[in-house]
């Protein structure tokens, strides 16, 4: 009998609380999911992509691990071998370091564009760090920046990645 | 796209695709060039596809039918996995500090 998916949330809370810190307060949606049908055809669609495994490039500056809500804009030509990553829970990095595309899929990305599944990626894809602990640094300033980039790119759609 | 289901159902992004493979390969396993486009189009194709907000759509594929993996990923008795937190860039390298000099973050 396989197993379900793996719950992380209540481990997780167990796992801090037993070293002494206060509960882990995961995000909880407190509103009904946003909802905006698309407008034209996925093939006719421009994609936003926001990532969170604190990706940079080579020549960017890096995250850092305590509550960094900075981000990355990262070309979408940049070739998968120049990005790096900084995440505060470097055990979840095995794959990426080997193969940046399992974390932030740069190629895969480009790929679907080739092929005509989405009419184009935007110029500049986007990174931040997952592991941030304020929710009201991410709810009112990280936020709402990604959102004015992806408004300037103007984005009919966005893929989130979470790591 | 997610891989941790339980923080997909508690975040309610608008759509979702669920890959049951372990944290860090979102977009799936590394060198599969092949399995990462299926993955990345499948997340893609949920927006003209899915109608019903909050849908998750888990992808039919499995990390391994070995799946020690799950049992190691719950587990609560282990010390503290996260790094230090502190306000020092983790870089990969020490190429990539060098690299780095006199850039600064764009936000933050």
């Amino acid at each position: 009998m396989p197993m379900g998916p793996v719950k992380y949330i209540p481990p997780a809370i167990e796992r801090y609380v037993r070293l002494g810190y206060e509960p882990y307060r995961y995000y909880l949606g407190d509103e009904p999911p946003p909802w905006t049908p698309l407008k034209k055809p996925l093939s006719e669609c421009r994609l936003g992509v926001i990532a969170t495994a604190g990706t940079y490039v080579k020549g960017q500056v890096a995250f850092y691990y305590k509550d960094d809500h900075s981000y990355r804009a990262i070309p979408k030509s940049t070739p998968a071998e120049d990005l790096r990553f900084s995440h505060v829970t470097e055990h979840y990095l095995g794959s990426a370091l080997q193969d940046p595309n399992s974390a932030f899929p740069i190629e895969p990305l480009r790929r679907i564009e080739r092929d005509g599944i989405v009419g184009e990626v935007a110029e500049e894809l986007f990174s931040c760090m997952g592991g941030i602990y304020s929710q009201r640094k991410v709810r009112d300033e990280l936020a709402p920046a990604l959102a004015a980039e992806f408004a300037r790119q103007e984005v009919d759609a966005v893929l989130l990645v979470p790591m | 796209m997610g891989t941790a289901y339980d923080i997909l159902e508690t975040c309610k992004p608008p759509l979702a695709v669920f890959l049951d493979y372990p944290l860090g390969n979102t977009s799936g396993r590394p060198f599969a060039p092949d399995e990462q486009y299926a993955i990345v189009r499948s997340a893609v194709e949920t927006l003209e596809g899915i109608r019903e907000p909050g849908t998750i759509l888990p992808l039919n594929r499995i990390w391994s039918e070995d799946e020690t993996w799950k049992v190691e990923a719950a587990v609560t008795d282990t010390g503290d996995r996260r790094q230090p937190r502190d306000l020092t860039p983790r870089y990969q390298n020490e190429d990539d500090r060098v690299a780095a000099e006199g850039q600064s973050a764009r936000f933050g």
